[in-house]
């Protein structure tokens, strides 16, 4: 098991580098001119050359992702043209191993930029992630229970409904008349722990966690319904019945096992997409996360801050892989590895 | 009384299109420590008629009607949490494939544990001893160490020992074997045929064999029953109905067998067609659109009249559903020939 997490994890890291050679080369392939956008429309040729310089896009593609990556491993100083070093040494910014970049658009550490973002993100994922998986799954199974009635129909048709509106319908929607009209929660804007308590911490989050979780939840109501539906057909099932296990254990036990099973996997995966950031829903309540980190870093073709957020989310997913290929073994004797 | 008593049981499924009859008015009688065999092709309501006795069909869409009396009392009017304590404790269950019939994600021995502990208030370590113990009694090697196995590290005929002690753990009086060699390989299903015999023996139980396989019936069975299209079609001891059958589609069934030893030139002799379907059954005779001694039978009675189930030309502990007047003199004179021509000539 350990060699298997090891050589995963080996995998991980080529994948990583490969991702970030790939957004360097898309980066420099699109028709904007960052250095042109940077300095405004009434640059001239030269202010632009000037600004090329100053952004460290005047060298080749292939020597500034080497460049990256050797930060990564041993870190950088910035900025890294030595005349502007001599000429203002008060502009010198150390950036330590492993140095994800510097943004010049935000005068910032990519690190520093992604310890801002990260907590809030990560805030918001876990929180919608309980309610989802909670209510999906409990939902879920009590449509698959009901199967046919109207409970199940209207559990079914209701998910239809938040999975077919936009997140961006639903944050709005319970902006503007839970918080705004009928005045129920405060309007959200993110507080830490350290700043608000448990409570404040909590009831800030409680609007945007719930937009998030009521998209996936839907999606997981109907996956649970589907998989426990699917597993209650199995022989075993009918062994267990024909046992005389009462219908508690029957349902609880062996059916739910197994039918949770593939949950697990898509849980772990939609959790370490969303650690990355919930783009709409930050914009929506204007949290200022990794989503709107990635936005903001698009429209200002700041590079530094798109490259680390992309290995940094890359690997979010890889390691999120993992961690759900050894909890398979767990939980699956079959696919445990020899 | 017998000790289980089926009388005129129907299973049926209400579908959009009509009314499956799944089983269709399914009578038998067996005892203690007999074995009856229950024969037919796919799709032919041996299962879902067995599901019936262990009151599988119960909270489905099913409609369950008729009697089932097991030592006296009625199966089908008891109450479901009634039906559940009889389950695995007075009737029991062994399954066609023991790879699926299994939970992968348990135990072998916590799966068999559990089935003791459901009906006997004992404590974890307890119900695995028995465990242990089962496992021990239908043969499976070093049963302390395999009691912590998965059923994916036991072999198929491991498996469905496994399957056999998780039924038996509870000493049931009947007990139901629903195609128990099919999925197994020929030297094993002969292990576990004498296994099965074996147990009945100590446990003095009630077996119902479900099969298509005369071997098996010859082998294990004291009656038969032929099902056909959800009704029985002839019933009586394996001797008798092996012997003497006298139904055009036992004739099949027996017709159908490759025989070891036998010309390898020589054609096995499939019936023909497909087997009928529930939902539309053929009009009269359900066997009539395959039945190649049809023109035999006087008018169109085989189209139009579904026939009784009546006594056989040799006594009445044989039943057939035929309306061929003289079936013993056609089955010596056209099928015998056909399929044993050996045994012509013995008598």
């Amino acid at each position: 098991m350990f060699a298997y997490v090891v050589r995963r994890l080996f995998i991980g890291v080529i994948l990583l580098i490969v991702m970030s050679l790939v957004t360097f080369m898309l980066f420099f392939l699109m028709p904007q001119d960052p250095a042109r956008v940077a300095c405004g429309k009434n640059c001239s040729i030269a202010q632009i050359k000037q600004t090329e310089k100053a952004l460290g896009y005047d060298k080749p593609a292939l020597t500034q992702w080497v460049d990256f990556l050797q930060g990564v491993v041993v870190g950088r100083e910035y900025p890294e043209d030595k005349t502007l070093r001599e000429k203002a040494p008060e502009l010198i910014s150390d950036c330590a191993a492993p140095c994800l970049g510097y943004s010049r658009v935000n005068q910032v550490t990519v690190a520093s930029e992604i310890k801002e973002a990260f907590p809030v993100s990560l805030s918001l994922a876990v929180l919608a992630f309980l309610m989802w998986i909670i209510g999906g799954v409990l939902f879920g199974v009590i449509a698959a229970v009901t199967k046919g009635t109207v409970i199940d129909r209207g559990i079914v048709a209701l998910s239809l409904v938040f999975y077919a509106f936009p997140t961006f319908f639903i944050g709005l929607f319970l902006l503007k008349f839970i918080a705004i009209k009928w005045g129920l929660v405060d309007v959200p804007s993110y507080t830490t722990i350290a700043e608000g308590g448990i409570g404040g911490w909590l009831s800030n989050l409680f609007l945007p966690s719930l937009t998030l979780a009521l998209f996936f939840m839907a999606g997981y109501v109907r996956m649970t319904r589907a998989f426990v539906l699917e597993s209650m057909t199995e022989d075993y099932i009918r062994t267990a019945r024909a046992k005389g296990l009462k219908r508690g254990p029957v349902l609880f036990k062996h059916t739910m096992r197994a039918a949770l099973t593939p949950l697990v996997t898509m849980a772990g995966l939609d959790f370490a997409g969303l650690m990355g950031g919930a783009i709409i829903t930050e914009s929506v309540f204007n949290f200022n996360g990794l989503g709107k980190l990635v936005v903001d870093a698009n429209v200002s073709y700041d590079l530094p801050t798109l490259i680390g957020l992309v290995v940094l989310l890359g690997a979010f997913v890889i390691v999120a892989n993992i961690i759900v290929d050894v909890l398979y073994a767990v939980i699956d004797p079959r696919v445990r590895v020899a | 009384m017998s000790f289980l008593s089926v009388r005129d049981l129907r299973v049926h499924f209400p579908t959009i299109d009509g009314v499956v009859k799944a089983t269709d008015g399914l009578s038998f009688d067996l005892e203690r420590g007999k074995t009856l065999g229950i024969v037919g092709e796919s799709g032919s309501g041996k299962s879902v008629s067995t599901s019936a006795i262990l009151g599988l069909h119960r909270r489905t869409n099913a409609i369950v009607s008729g009697e089932i009396l097991l030592d006296g009392v009625d199966l089908l009017k008891i109450s479901d949490e009634d039906m559940r304590r009889r389950r695995g404790r007075d009737v029991a269950m062994i399954f066609q494939d023991p790879l699926s019939a299994m939970h992968p994600y348990y135990r072998v021995g916590n799966q068999i544990a559990e089935a003791y502990r459901v009906h006997h208030d004992v404590s974890k370590k307890a119900a695995r001893a028995r465990a242990i113990e089962m496992l021990d009694r239908v043969g499976i090697p070093q049963p302390d160490r395999r009691v912590d196995d998965y059923p994916h590290q036991f072999s198929g005929g491991m498996r469905q020992r496994a399957m056999i002690a998780m039924a038996l753990i509870n000493n049931p009086s009947l007990l139901i074997a629903d195609e128990p060699t099919t999925a197994l390989d020929v030297t094993v299903q002969a292990q576990i045929l004498d296994l099965l015999q074996d147990l009945q023996r100590d446990f003095d139980a009630a077996v119902m064999i479900i099969t298509h396989d005369l071997g098996v019936v010859a082998e294990m069975a004291h009656d038969v029953l032929v099902m056909y299209g959800g009704r029985c079609v002839e019933y009586g001891s394996t001797k008798e109905i092996l012997t003497h059958p006298e139904m055009p589609y036992t004739w099949g069934l027996l017709s159908s067998i490759p025989e070891v030893g036998a010309d390898p030139e020589a054609k096995l002799l499939p019936i023909p067609g497909n087997p009928p379907s529930l939902l539309n059954p053929p009009s009269g005779c359900h066997f009539h659109p395959r039945c190649t001694h049809r023109d035999k039978v006087p008018g169109d009675l085989c189209w139009t009249v579904s026939p009784e189930l009546t006594p056989g030309t040799r006594g009445d502990g044989h039943l057939k559903r035929c309306h061929l007047a003289n079936p013993d003199v056609v089955y010596e004179r056209e099928v015998l020939p056909e399929i044993a021509p050996d045994l012509v000539e013995e008598r």
